[in-house]
């Protein structure tokens, strides 16, 4: 939506609409029907993509639906155990989820990373025997490349705990410890940080 | 095991839970706990039949209600029995074992079992009062609070002639009208916060003889973050720390002298002298005066104390211009880059705000105007004006106007130029004293050389309108919006900054302000690539008397000794001769 009274419904992300879309540098224009032109791109790859001969060009439409995509997979954070997992494989919201403690709070390894988990399989047996599977079935932060890639901060007194990502600039989780309250929203141009590792 | 006997069970049963690790409250599970008891010796009992031949364990899986009922009622009770010389009974031990076990999950459990249960039984004789009590756990909230209290605590010693002073013009400026008119654009902090940030602020007036004083912004910290106020001294309150400056500018220079003269003695003896000059330091600029116009204090948070941050001198702002780094929120943390930054995070912060500032501080157009006082003198120096004053006769542009052209805004921050100062300086005019040292050392052949090379900088005048400003790529510099297309009367144009984001300014009117949310850096859509380092210097030049060449290989060294040899030979044969001749010369004589 551009005004936030219409609304439009976005076609959901593909996976060719993210390559395409990680090759596009820049901001956003703010017209959904602007179409970029990608000049980046290979002659194989073009005729691989568009098989047609047609010029390659990316609507900021799937632009848009692939950064939302990306963003969500790369950095979409929940605290630990806010979802659960039934032993029939189904994650739904776990509804006796009281909020995190102070302490817990404070550490990245009580937050996960809600999408497909990339790292559990690679961590050690011993590890693995300590994590309560239906709560520890996501990737926590902790493991992020690099490291030190979120900033988390007590606000307001201590009362609410802020985790800001540093690789999508922009990017804000919030909780309230001991509430059930928790949330990210993303305010920004919508570009990643690619200068991460050198701004630590 | 389990399984049989709770399928036995059944109808005497209660909600037991299925799964065996919620055994805390034992006492609602008398038939478990019975069950780990004692060796099965009464038919009724699963496993009984293990130790008889013939029969199954599953044998007692159809009991007679009434005589198992009796048998368990009779376990209990023996189990409850207190044992008379200790007062404890075996039911409550095992209870409290088992909940034990279970709380502190150890590994091999039945192999230290003896142990915890001689553990069980120490505990039972502590006494439960402890002489020692809790301390008073005290939250984080409340020492959050504490710290912000002293901010809503007026000062003691303000009498009522204080109160006087203040009605009138007073150098604390509204924050929370600011923020009203930036929350219409969906910028801000929290009404807690910026409430905060503005007792904050009237504390920092009140300590500091300030003249005007504003809320810059707040930059975002991996830490912690920053909470910058940009102020203006009165007049004659900065010349303390200049003069401290000077000082020991002056004494720097006496111990110079020293070593020169020291050098001179030991010409002789000298390595080779590196042929490396240092770029000349560019002198920083007068407090109160371009890039460091304004005195910036910063704080972490609302209720901690002001600290003021050092003038920016221009190496610092080049440098910041080639490295992007985050803030930590500490000030005292270093700067670790290449180009090795010269500070610490301090001297960064206030690099970045120089530079931020220095490109978007912007204003209405005809809100500052030219003092009227200047004359010719100032077209000689080329440097431009630096100074303005508010135009007592502003007209304010309607809120449309403001946001269909850039250039109804004016830059009233004065750009920085590649040197790092808003005015150019030749670094190699020098004063006379200097250029009488000078002679006499090595340096006056490169001085005639080099001034060719630096050439006058001219950055954009200032109060020059936006419009001139660059684009990035096809983005223009800035993004104006009104507030709202709704309610036009009092809709506010609002403007944001493409180059660094998180610059917003808004005009209504005769108001307007500037602010920075942020992380603290440019924009550049292309990826932030770090300086190379230099190419490796020779370490000494080239001469006839110093040549580097290639170390002779074997062969060559057999072919000189040969070749060294034969001449050798040579030479021998021809003193032979010589002497042949000398002596026969001699024989002649």
């Amino acid at each position: 939506s551009l005004n936030c009274v219409e609304w439009s419904l976005l076609p959901p992300a593909t996976e060719e609409m993210v390559a395409q879309a990680k090759q596009l540098k820049g901001r956003f224009q703010g017209d959904p029907s602007f179409e970029y032109k990608c000049t980046e791109i290979n002659a194989e790859d073009a005729e691989r993509l568009f098989g047609d001969g047609k010029e390659p060009m990316i609507k900021e439409e799937s632009r848009l639906v692939a950064t939302i995509e990306q963003i969500d997979r790369a950095v979409g954070i929940i605290p630990r155990g806010a979802f659960v997992k039934t032993p029939l494989g189904s994650v739904h919201e776990n509804r006796n989820f009281e909020g995190l403690s102070l302490t817990e709070a404070k550490k990245l390894s009580s937050y996960f990373h809600f999408a497909e988990p990339v790292n559990l399989k690679n961590k050690t047996l011993l590890e693995k025997a300590d994590l309560d599977p239906s709560t520890d079935f996501l990737d926590s932060l902790e493991h992020d490349i690099p490291q030190g890639s979120w900033a988390v901060q007590l606000e307001k007194g201590g009362t609410v705990v802020v985790l800001r990502s540093l690789l999508w600039l922009g990017l804000t989780f919030y909780h309230v410890p001991m509430t059930k309250q928790y949330g990210y929203v993303y305010f920004g141009t919508g570009e990643k940080n690619f200068d991460l590792p050198f701004m630590l | 095991m389990y399984q049989s006997h709770e399928l036995g069970l059944d109808p005497y049963q209660t909600q037991e839970p299925k799964s065996a690790f919620q055994t805390s409250a034992v006492e609602q599970d008398p038939y478990q706990a019975y069950e780990h008891g004692h060796d099965p010796y009464q038919p009724h009992e699963p496993g009984y039949g293990l130790y008889q031949p013939g029969y199954s364990p599953y044998d007692d899986q159809i009991p007679d209600p009434k005589s198992r009922m009796l048998a368990i009622q009779n376990a209990k009770a023996y189990l409850l029995k207190s044992s008379t010389t200790s007062g404890l009974n075996l039911y409550d031990h095992l209870a409290n074992m088992l909940t034990k076990i279970l709380d502190e999950r150890p590994t091999n459990a039945v192999d230290i079992i003896e142990n915890i249960s001689k553990d069980v039984k120490w505990a039972q004789f502590q006494k439960k009062m402890d002489t020692l009590r809790d301390e008073h756990e005290i939250l984080p909230t409340f020492e959050a609070a504490e710290k912000r209290k002293a901010l809503f605590l007026k000062a003691n010693g303000e009498g009522n002639e204080e109160l006087e002073e203040e009605i009138g013009e007073t150098p604390l400026p509204n924050v929370m009208e600011t923020a009203f008119y930036f929350e219409q654009a969906g910028i801000g902090l929290s009404k807690d916060e910026s409430y905060h940030i503005f007792l904050a602020l009237k504390k920092l007036v009140s300590v500091q003889p300030i003249q005007t004083c504003r809320f810059w912004g707040k930059i975002l910290g991996m830490e912690m973050n920053y909470i910058i106020a940009e102020v203006q001294y009165h007049e004659g309150e900065e010349e303390e720390e200049t003069e401290e400056e000077e000082v020991t500018e002056e004494k720097e220079k006496g111990m110079g002298e020293g070593e020169d003269e020291d050098e001179k003695k030991e010409k002789e003896d000298e390595p080779p002298k590196s042929t490396y000059k240092p770029p000349p330091v560019i002198p920083k600029e007068e407090n109160g005066t371009g890039a460091n116009k304004y005195v910036y204090f910063v704080c972490n948070e609302p209720g901690k104390p002001w600290v003021k941050l050092p003038p920016v001198t221009p190496a610092q702002i080049v440098c910041a211009r080639k490295i992007k780094k985050f803030f930590t929120g500490r000030l005292d943390a270093p700067v670790v880059s290449f180009p090795p930054f010269p500070g610490n995070e301090a001297n960064y912060l206030r690099a970045q705000i120089a530079r931020i500032s220095a490109g978007t501080q912007i204003s209405p157009i005809g809100f500052y105007q030219f003092a009227e006082d200047e004359g010719e003198e100032e077209e000689e120096e080329g440097g431009g004006r630096d100074t303005y004053e508010e135009n007592p006769d502003f007209q304010p542009l309607s809120v449309a106007e403001m946001v269909d052209s850039l250039a109804t805004w004016v830059h009233h921050g004065q750009s920085i130029l590649n040197q790092g100062r808003c005015v150019w300086l030749n670094p190699f005019q020098k004063s006379e004293e200097e250029e009488e040292e000078e002679e006499e050392e090595e340096e006056e052949e490169e001085k005639a050389e080099e001034p060719d090379e630096v050439q006058q900088e001219i950055g954009p005048p200032l109060l020059t309108p936006l419009s001139e400003d660059e684009g990035i790529q096809n983005i223009p510099a800035w993004t104006a919006q009104p507030s709202t297309n709704l309610i036009p009367q009092y809709a506010l144009a609002v403007l944001q900054s493409n180059r660094w984001p998180g610059a917003y300014a808004f005009a209504s009117g005769k108001k307007f302000d500037n602010i920075y949310f942020g992380w603290g850096h440019k924009y550049s859509p292309e990826n932030h690539a770090p300086a190379l380092p230099p190419p490796v210097q020779a370490e000494y030049p080239s001469g006839p008397e110093i040549a580097e060449t290639r170390d002779p290989t074997l062969e060559e060294e057999l072919a000189f000794k040969a070749a060294s040899e034969e001449a050798l030979a040579a030479a021998e044969e021809e003193e032979d001769e010589e002497d042949a001749e000398d002596d026969e010369e001699e024989d002649d004589d």
